[in-house]
């Protein structure tokens, strides 16, 4: 990965964005039907193809793009209550990207949020807000670290976010296992305390969307990351502090030229990136849809990778990054809801999966989209320029799926 | 029968990029032994038809011949094959080899895979005895000085029998000395029989060494002259498209009290163990124009980075205004009346990715002017870059709103030089303000150094370009592996008086304070 690649991931204006993303999920979701097709195909081999076609419409294509709404209200219940901790890490990576840097670590930052967030309530017993920031500030601290690092040693912020996320997770395993007599640990059902029947009042309040969608686990955490989502877009955009930060990620010298002091800026962003997966992790345990399974959880969150997903398929922008998180949460509840008998869920990774791919393209999708017009004032001496960044852009989706 | 006559003929070229022409019908022919200079501004198409020839990229419409056969020229090594070689701009040496290693790569003799350096070793003594370009062959690339890497890629080409010659703007690197050798040395190789193609922007080393001259301006070919016909006025005006003025015209000037002084400056190197400041005094006053200059690599770069605070020195005092700033942060500089043009305009002087009125508020963004309560004020900056592209004349295509990396350099100059100049700074660095740009920014740029001065202001420039440093400055500081060794008047000095001290080959201790030894 190039230093002068990330920038450009968050760049992008408008329609131009939008545009692009949704070329990419139109392919994504086409590549999905072809799959479906060739799967139903493998299973009856030498059926006519208006069966194929129907098959893989009716158990496969059609409760994928369905999503939720497939099985209302639950699902809608469903769909919503995932896309909340996907919108704190889609941020958590976007919010980086606008500022030059690429935190693959949104994975260690979540579970050390899920860690914060449960100490707050089983430990301390806290109210569910001050868990909330219990969580941000536990992933903060872990964000901060490789910020630290890339700051004063100039280590690479992907490689040691992506050793803390290890490091994070069997700490995090370890501290809640306690050797099986660990005070968050429940050795009978072999997972953390359940939040909801033992300390109620960490819970986020569902303010009667629970009952509106059948399912208790649907709270306001879907409102308060979409406000946060909501702040994060001002600060980027409207600030000074936002304008610091981004400055500091398109060009550090500049920055350093323009008396910002680069490396509190680094360490600023992580900080925050850091702060809102463990928000993430927050709205999600303290939802109570699942406890920790310390034993169990030997691979990092998805959502912590997903979120890059996320933040590329909305070009980084929060407002963006909200609509993408709805929609990768609606796809993979669209996909747990086919006929298993003919397709497995996985189908839903699958085509997430392409259409995270193709979003490395979208900025080749955006450059095409936008034609010709765009360079009319470049000086026609630096024609090399014209070569699309889509080779930049394509590794952090590659090391997203590592 | 006309076609005997040119070794090289590019007929009627034309090369878009999207968006531009970049060139349009133009047509070049170049005469067997003859040097040619092919001269315009940035911007004019001149690298990218020189590209063309080298293969680098493929024209859309036109006909390249050599001797008069139309060829198709699709990769450097087609190129190279045609006897076509090149001296690019940026050196295309590898560091670390050595410099017979460098000269024979991607030609090396072999056999069984094996290099025959002894082989090797033997041409390249010989082409450098019978050209007089000296070399050391085992020297490492890093190690030898820019000369001697010109030379290099010079030998590069005569060692793959090139007949045809390019040089892409050979002498910015040079000292005046190197210059005339290098200009001797283009002499002789058209003695053989040997054509050359000189790219340059100095119209005056056109006037020297050059059989005829082509200009280009804005992709299309302005035409093709004899030079013992033209003048460097006819030249100019040919090039920008309007009569320019050359000679900065300027008052002499009072100097006021010192605003910059500087004592006993270090400052350590990145790049080496040795210091790349050594213990430098000089003082800049009010109202005047001190030149620093020197060639590259003698520790300009750093010494400017010390006094801006982009880097730290490591002994030393630097005062602005009486107010010690050794230790002061960049923003404290800034406040405190130091504005800062930058060399590398892309690295530090500009976010690329900012629009233009993000860019005029690089550092005044937290002004109360332009922000409230940590929220920027959008109409406020919006009025201010409005006004400063007004005043400045800052062209883009969308004004304020235009996204810097899509503006041309010389713009892109103009936007930094108006930022620094209304931050109302009571010492300017100007640090080659006028690199890579045309006849008539420069003018512009001078222009507006001299009505700072003439307004009282102290301003130090750093330039490697000798007409500038004699003809802008009221006073000049030679700076030479780091120390300062000599200060002249411009008005009794000459360009190879000062290219002696560039050298090294003179020095001579400085007026003031006798630091410099």
């Amino acid at each position: 990965m190039k230093k002068t690649k990330s920038p450009r991931l968050g760049g992008g204006n408008g329609l131009l964005t939008i545009g692009a993303s949704f070329v990419c999920i139109l392919i994504g979701l086409a590549f999905g039907f072809l799959f479906l097709m060739a799967l139903s195909w493998i299973n009856n081999p030498g059926s006519s193809f208006g069966f194929i076609v129907s098959r893989a419409w009716r158990y496969g294509f059609k409760p994928i793009i369905m999503g939720g709404f497939y099985l209302p209200p639950i699902s809608i219940g469903q769909e919503i209550a995932a896309a909340a901790p996907l919108i704190m890490t889609g941020l958590s990576v976007g919010f980086a990207f606008k500022t030059g840097l690429f935190n693959i670590g949104a994975a260690g930052q979540y579970t050390l949020g899920a860690f914060g967030a449960l100490y707050c309530a089983i430990i301390l017993g806290l109210p569910w807000w001050a868990c909330l920031i219990g969580a941000s500030l536990f992933g903060a601290a872990w964000g901060a670290i490789p910020g630290i690092f890339k700051a004063y040693l100039n280590i690479h912020e992907v490689i040691s976010s992506i050793m803390f996320n290890w490091i994070g997770l069997y700490a995090v395993n370890t501290i809640m296992y306690g050797g099986g007599t660990g005070p968050m640990y429940d050795a009978s059902k072999t997972k953390t305390w359940n939040l909801r029947s033992l300390y109620p009042d960490s819970v986020i309040p569902d303010l009667g969307l629970g009952v509106f969608f059948k399912n208790r686990s649907t709270t306001i955490a879907i409102f308060l990351a979409i406000a946060v989502a909501l702040v994060i877009a001002v600060v980027i955009s409207r600030t000074t502090f936002g304008y610091e930060l981004r400055a500091c990620g398109y060009n550090r010298s500049a920055a350093k030229y323009a008396g910002i002091s680069e490396k509190k800026s680094i360490i600023l962003s992580m900080l925050i990136s850091g702060a809102l997966a463990g928000f993430g992790a927050g709205l999600y345990y303290l939802s109570a849809v699942a406890e920790w399974r310390p034993m169990e959880s030997t691979a990092l969150p998805a959502v912590g990778f997903n979120g890059i997903a996320v933040a590329l398929l909305a070009s980084s922008n929060p407002i963006g990054i909200i609509f993408s998180a709805l929609f990768i949460s609606h796809i993979t509840i669209g996909g747990s809801l086919m006929n298993s008998q003919y397709f497995p869920p996985e189908i839903a990774d699958i085509i997430s999966g392409i259409i995270i791919y193709l979003c490395a393209f979208a900025l080749l999708f955006q450059t095409m989209l936008s034609g010709r017009g765009r360079k009319k004032n470049a000086p026609p001496e630096s024609p090399p320029a014209s070569e699309p960044p889509a080779e930049d852009g394509e590794v952090p989706g590659k090391e997203a799926n590592e | 029968m006309a076609d005997a006559e040119y070794v090289i003929e590019m007929l009627n070229i034309t090369k878009e990029f999207p968006g531009i022409k970049a060139n349009d019908n133009v047509t070049l022919q170049l005469k067997k032994g003859e040097i040619h200079a092919l001269l315009g501004e940035n911007g004019a198409g001149k690298s990218t038809l020189m590209s063309v020839l080298f293969g680098l990229y493929q024209a859309e419409e036109g006909v390249i011949k050599k001797n008069g056969e139309p060829v198709r020229i699709l990769n450097p090594n087609d190129a190279n094959a045609l006897s076509i070689g090149m001296v690019h701009q940026h050196f295309k040496l590898v560091e670390c080899f050595s410099v017979l290693d460098n000269i024979i790569l991607g030609a090396e003799p072999a056999r069984l895979g094996v290099i025959q350096r002894h082989e090797a070793r033997e041409k390249v003594l010989q082409l450098s005895k019978k050209y007089a370009l000296r070399v050391e062959p085992d020297a490492l690339i890093e190690d030898i000085s820019v000369g001697m890497q010109q030379r290099v890629e010079i030998l590069k080409m005569l060692y793959r029998d090139n007949e045809i010659l390019i040089f892409d703007e050979p002498t910015a690197v040079l000292t005046p000395q190197e210059i005339k050798e290098l200009m001797e040395i283009m002499r002789g190789f058209t003695r053989e029989g040997k054509s050359i193609l000189f790219i340059t922007h100095k119209l005056q080393e056109i006037m020297d060494v050059s059989d005829r001259v082509t200009v280009l301006r804005r992709g299309k070919c302005v035409g093709t002259v004899n030079t013992s016909e033209t003048t460097v006025e006819a030249l100019s005006a040919m090039m920008v498209g309007r009569p320019v003025n050359l000679k900065v015209e300027k008052a002499d000037t009072k100097p006021g009290g010192v605003v910059l002084g500087v004592a006993n400056l270090t400052v350590p190197s990145r790049l080496h163990k040795n210091n790349a400041v050594k213990n430098i005094s000089f003082n800049v006053r009010a109202g005047e124009i001190v030149c620093l200059a020197g060639i590259e690599g003698n520790g300009q770069n750093e010494l400017i980075y010390a006094l801006s605070g982009l880097e730290k020195q490591s002994a030393g005092t630097i005062t602005l205004c009486g107010r010690d700033i050794s230790t002061a942060s960049i923003r404290e500089r800034s406040r405190c009346g130091m504005s800062h043009i930058p060399a590398d305009r892309h690295k530090y002087g500009l976010v690329l990715d900012y629009t233009l009125e993000q860019n005029m508020v690089l550092q005044r963004y937290r002004e109360p002017e332009f922000q409230k309560n940590g929220f920027i004020q959008f109409d406020t900056v919006r009025k201010y870059s409005d006004r400063l592209i007004a005043q400045y004349d800052v062209r883009s295509g969308q004004g304020s709103s235009t996204v810097v990396r899509a503006m041309s350099g010389g713009n892109q100059q103009k936007a930094i030089v108006a930022r620094e100049i209304d931050k109302n700074p009571e010492l300017l660095v100007a640090v080659q303000p006028t690199r890579g740009l045309d006849v008539g920014a420069i003018e512009y740029i001078h222009r507006q150094l001299v009505a700072q001065r003439d307004a009282g202001k102290a301003i130090l420039l750093v330039s490697l370009e000798l007409d500038e440093v004699m003809n802008v400055s009221d006073r000049i500081l030679v700076m030479y592996e780091g120390e300062l060794v000599g200060e002249f008047d411009p008005r009794t000095t000459t360009t190879d008086e000062l290219g002696l001290y560039m050298a090294g080959a003179k020095r001579r201790a400085l007026e003031e304070k006798g630091d410099a030894t």
